[in-house]
């Protein structure tokens, strides 16, 4: 007599997740180095850090300012910044009246190669239903209060175009260099939730 | 697919559980099996060439409702990776099972087949005013519900051409190749007052427009 199958899981995630790993080893399926790899590329090639430089330097250099708000693929290539999920860059210009902030809320879409893979709370259910509706309030929950003239526009990343948000150069950064103009360009910057700030 | 996954505007959750900068980022897989998430994904739809990305998030949106939102992140890809596994005949559930040691529960199988591209139209152009086609599809859309039958404005239109997502996402490699399209649209018109004052911009494939009828278009 045969029991009915549990359709419950008691299993853990990672269970799972080493299991399917289990089964492709074990069918020979995984090519030698092909994990350690990507790991390397997910874990330190692609960080905010590069996206980081891309906006420093488009603070300091007005031309590759333009050529970034023009073709942001030719200007992250330069850098050697492309990739999986970065293959169609778009830089999304904030203005002292335009604040721009990016979300998928259909799945998790991010540009991997210049912010790094997406944080947790971007691949949240809370992120991603309430950004697009209520953006300012969303924002001023996260720490970051736009003056009520400041107009909030939501980039919903739901094809292949992959963005960064090039936000305006902050008071009192005038004599800084373009390194520490960096240190000022966080991964939340990146995405658009915060403003850049001095000190 | 009108499922869980499609959150935009979703009402009814609290914070986002986050506050600004205050993550190092530095350690990007909190737990150590979280990397095998995309990289046995990558083995299947990149060294194996066995299924799309496209094929990927639909088998994510198939996952059965109330496991959805019981899973994490990245468990919903090894799910996903594994349901396409199964499906396309690479390995097997009970090679699963076994692995594990309980029933390895898969995502719920495709409810359609996808649908083809609407090709031979000419390209829309910066400027002009467009309408989400008023249409259900079973399978595989990036659309987002909200901007289903709603008008806005084109800002972009990309240089490059992609496969058709509702094609491709079913895994038919004859798939069209269009050029998606940054359409904006005021967030007063999609949720009225119940919502922040704003824009939203949604980045969608030329076969989910039309030319708006300008006999409808009220200035502003």
């Amino acid at each position: 007599m045969s029991t009915p199958v549990s359709t419950a899981t008691t299993s853990t995630p990672g269970e799972r997740a080493r299991a399917l790993f289990a089964v492709l080893k074990n069918k020979d399926l995984i090519p030698e180095g092909y994990i350690e790899q990507i790991t390397q590329l997910m874990e330190h090639d692609w960080s905010p850090e590069n996206g980081a430089r891309v906006v420093a330097k488009a603070w300091v250099d007005p031309q590759f300012r333009a050529l970034l708000l023009k073709d942001a693929t030719a200007a992250c290539a330069q850098f050697g910044y492309t990739g999986p999920q970065g293959e169609y860059v778009v830089a999304l210009e904030d203005t002292p009246d335009l604040k721009n902030v990016i979300v998928c809320s259909l799945c998790s879409c991010t540009n991997w190669p210049v912010l790094g893979l997406p944080p947790e709370w971007y691949k949240g259910f809370e992120f991603r239903a309430r950004l697009v509706r209520e953006g300012r309030t969303v924002l001023r929950e996260l720490g970051t209060e736009l003056p009520s003239d400041v107009v909030v526009k939501v980039w919903d990343t739901s094809a292949e175009s992959r963005y960064l948000v090039l936000p305006v150069r902050p008071q009192g950064s005038e004599n800084m260099s373009e390194e520490a103009l960096q240190k000022l360009v966080t991964k939340d910057v990146l995405i658009g939730v915060a403003l850049p700030r001095v000190g | 697919m009108d499922g869980f996954h499609d959150l935009g505007g979703f009402q009814g959750f609290g914070k986002v559980p986050h506050t600004i900068n205050s993550l190092s980022y530095k350690q990007v897989f909190k737990q150590d099996w979280e990397h095998l998430a995309y990289s046995l994904m990558f083995i299947g739809a990149d060294h194996m060439k066995l299924f799309s990305v496209d094929e990927v998030r639909h088998a994510v949106e198939r996952l059965d409702v109330r496991q959805h939102v019981g899973t994490e992140y990245y468990e919903r890809y090894v799910i996903a990776t594994a349901t396409l596994m199964v499906e396309k005949g690479v390995i097997t559930q009970a090679e699963l099972d076994e692995a594990l040691g309980s029933h390895f529960k898969l995502a719920n199988p495709a409810h359609a087949s996808g649908r083809p591209a609407i090709t031979g139209r000419a390209p829309f152009e910066v400027g002009d005013r467009v309408v989400v086609r008023d249409e259900y599809v079973a399978g595989h859309i990036r659309v987002p519900a909200y901007v289903r039958g709603k008008e806005g404005v084109i800002q972009h239109r990309t240089t490059h051409l992609w496969p058709f997502p509702d094609a491709i996402g079913h895994g038919d490699l004859t798939a069209a190749h269009q050029p998606s399209y940054h359409v904006e649209f005021r967030v007063k018109d999609l949720w009225g007052d119940a919502a922040d004052d704003g824009f939203v911009v949604v980045d969608l494939f030329e076969s989910y427009l039309d030319k708006a009828d300008r006999s409808q278009v009220v200035s502003a």
